[in-house]
């Protein structure tokens, strides 16, 4: 196996896939994995991702490239997506929108010269209570006037709210810590008793099992 | 007007900063519920969700009791709980995934038991970074405490619970479409029938979907019993309900409210929840029940938040998300902007929704940029009669989800009720509101 993702994300990666019944399932979490480490999806971590769940480059590409929040082309240190869907828009979001075009001299889609941010034109966020709002790299911020935009930039360019907002691609910085086991093969073999016991107990003849998986190949 | 003294059911513990952290819940009765549960028969506990007539509150207001009860019987079954909330101006699971993510766990837990399965996933949006680390952090606690994993509380019953994010896609709120999502692929709903994932779902297996919100009353049910929660509301909207208020309000907000003892007015005006028109305008419009819901304009006001009634009036409460518009609105630009949502959307699975809202979009983005022509508004139409043939409420369906039947709804109630808005748009070449 070759070795772009780090023995911390392969380890972490590894523990995604015990965590389910079937491994494909655990490819959106492990993409997210990726974009922690390379804060974009890289085609060396994509062929990873595919050799550790038993898939092709182009099945794990063709997945991830449904999704708004999987990137296939790098993206700034800071993503700054701008809702501007009815709530907000109702709110000034537009014009928060034409601010931030200003004020980082990029179009929605586009990346500031230095690599710092990259600016989105986005759907409904769900924090309407606070329009207009934005996320940068998936952390709120409500109520944004340009001037607190502003703020905001050179907050982000000073290194103010590290806390607050990781680098690009962190997203779930809580690991599941407890417990089934989270080490493959303890829990793979406590998933199998636990599920045995629960069927006995629902005393579920098997003749009543149907035909629900028939044809679905899963694995 | 009737702001009416209904307990609070899910939003009891938000005055707390710390509401989200075992401690506090544990000390304002956090799991009592499921202790309850586990000394109660599987099929007593879906016995108090049936009586309590709990809605669905993801957006199609389906009966959980009945959902629970359509499971196909099986040696493996899944209970999956969809947090993916995308539907525009609804916040709701925002705020509950965030402040109470205990609340959500024990309902899960509670449901496990009634349904006996042994594995649960929480879909939840990708966008809510806090939110999936608050969560993680609860299942964590809640391992730690017995509330989940093997033999809870000691009584012989186990369930494991795994965090799953989204990645961004609206499409994923659909069920079917989550479960595609939750197995790794693209999110792309599945064909009907089966039209229920309790027959076939995740893997082929059995499974049972349910929101956020629903799940998050539980624990309040099987506490206070079925019967308490049914004699809030009237008739099958029982309980209470958050509500999200968003666009030209004072207090744009989520408010839980009793079912059906409130009006639209109520929550648009009053003090306490939405506190009136921002500047003191005029309304023009509101969207009761998300985008894919038809407009409602002042003479609605007087309805009661109450699935029955809204739907009768020809719309829906949908995902419990009403978005006001007052008299400054372009109606052209309101309907745009939705389409341009549902264009961008489109998982691009069928024809009629992956092409029809691109047209749709093009269409009202020259109206009211100044190019609109004079039959504009019949072509609209015509392409929304391709879409959603009628274009009728309920909707008539030529895809294989409910997305692309939903893009005509937000055009035509704006044409409707606005047409001589659009007509100025193309008469005088622009937007008459900029």
């Amino acid at each position: 196996m070759s070795t772009h993702l780090s023995p911390q994300i392969l380890a972490r990666a590894n523990e995604l896939v015990a965590l389910y019944p079937h491994p494909r399932s655990a490819l959106i979490p492990i993409c997210h994995l990726a974009q922690e480490q390379d804060g974009w999806l890289k085609p060396e971590a994509i062929e990873e991702i595919a050799e550790l769940l038993g898939l092709t480059a182009a099945e794990v590409l063709g997945t991830a490239s449904f999704y708004d929040m999987l990137h296939t082309e790098p993206v700034g240190k800071y993503l700054v997506s701008v809702c501007t869907n009815i709530a907000c828009m109702l709110r000034g979001a537009y014009e928060l929108l034409e601010h931030a075009e200003t004020r980082l001299d990029v179009h929605p889609g586009g990346t500031t010269p230095d690599g710092e941010f990259t600016l989105e034109d986005a759907e409904c966020l769900a924090d309407c209570g606070r329009a207009p709002c934005l996320q940068v790299n998936h952390r709120f911020f409500g109520d944004v006037t340009p001037e607190r935009f502003d703020q905001l930039v050179e907050d982000l360019s000073a290194g103010r709210l590290a806390d607050e907002v990781p680098q690009h691609g962190t997203l779930n910085r809580v690991r599941r810590t407890i417990g089934l086991d989270v080490d493959g093969q303890t829990l793979v073999a406590e998933r199998t008793a636990m599920a045995d016991a629960m069927a006995g107990r629902a005393n579920t003849p098997q003749s009543d099992a149907g035909t629900g998986a028939a044809g679905k190949g899963q694995d | 007007m009737v702001i009416t003294q209904a307990p609070r059911i899910v939003t009891s513990r938000l005055g707390y900063d710390d509401s989200h952290t075992l401690e506090r819940y544990l000390a304002t009765g956090g799991y009592e519920g499921l202790r309850k549960t586990l000394g109660m028969t599987p099929e007593a506990v879906a016995a108090q969700v049936d009586a309590a007539s709990l809605l669905g509150r993801g957006g199609a207001g389906f009966p959980a009791g009945r959902k629970w009860s359509m499971l196909r019987k099986a040696p493996t079954s899944y209970l999956v709980v969809n947090g993916d909330e995308s539907e525009p101006a609804t916040f709701k699971d925002h705020l509950l995934v965030e402040r109470d993510p205990h609340q959500l766990v024990e309902g899960v837990v509670i449901a496990a038991y009634a349904l006996q399965v042994s594995q649960a996933f929480i879909y939840l949006r990708g966008e809510f970074a806090l939110g999936l680390e608050r969560v993680q952090a609860a299942v964590n606690e809640a391992y730690a405490h017995g509330a989940i994993g093997k033999d809870i509380f000691g009584s012989g019953f186990s369930v494991d619970l795994v965090v799953h994010p989204g990645a961004g896609a609206y499409i994923c709120g659909e069920e079917t479409a989550l479960l595609e999502s939750l197995e790794g692929k693209r999110g792309f709903p599945r064909i009907k029938p089966p039209y229920f994932p309790a027959v076939i779902g995740l893997y082929g297996e059995p499974t049972v979907v349910n929101n956020v919100e629903t799940l998050s009353n539980l624990p309040w049910i099987v506490t206070n019993g079925g019967a308490a929660f049914a004699a809030l509301g009237e008739g099958r909207s029982t309980g209470t309900r958050l509500f999200a208020l968003a666009g030209h309000v004072r207090n744009p907000g989520v408010f839980e409210i009793e079912m059906a003892k409130t009006t639209f007015r109520d929550l648009i005006y009053a003090p306490v929840l939405g506190g009136g028109i921002s500047g003191g305008r005029e309304l023009k419009a509101i969207i009761p029940g998300g985008v894919s819901a038809p407009w409602f304009g002042p003479e609605h006001l007087d309805l009661p938040l109450d699935q029955d009634a809204v739907g009768q009036a020809g719309s829906m409460l949908g995902s419990g998300s009403i978005v006001v518009m007052d008299e400054t609105t372009c109606m052209v630009k309101a309907a745009w902007r939705i389409t341009r949502f549902f264009w961008r959307e489109s998982c691009g699975e069928c024809t009629p929704c992956r092409e029809g809202s691109g047209w749709l979009e093009k269409i009202l983005h020259r109206i009211e940029n100044g190019e609109g022509r004079e039959d504009d508004l019949e072509l609209l139409m015509d392409a929304c009669d391709n879409l959603a043939p009628g274009v009728s409420w309920p909707p008539q369906q030529t895809t294989i989800c409910v997305l692309g039947s939903s893009i005509p709804s937000s055009i035509a109630s704006a044409i409707r009720m606005f047409r001589d808005d659009f007509l100025l748009h193309i008469k005088e070449g622009g937007c008459p509101h900029v």
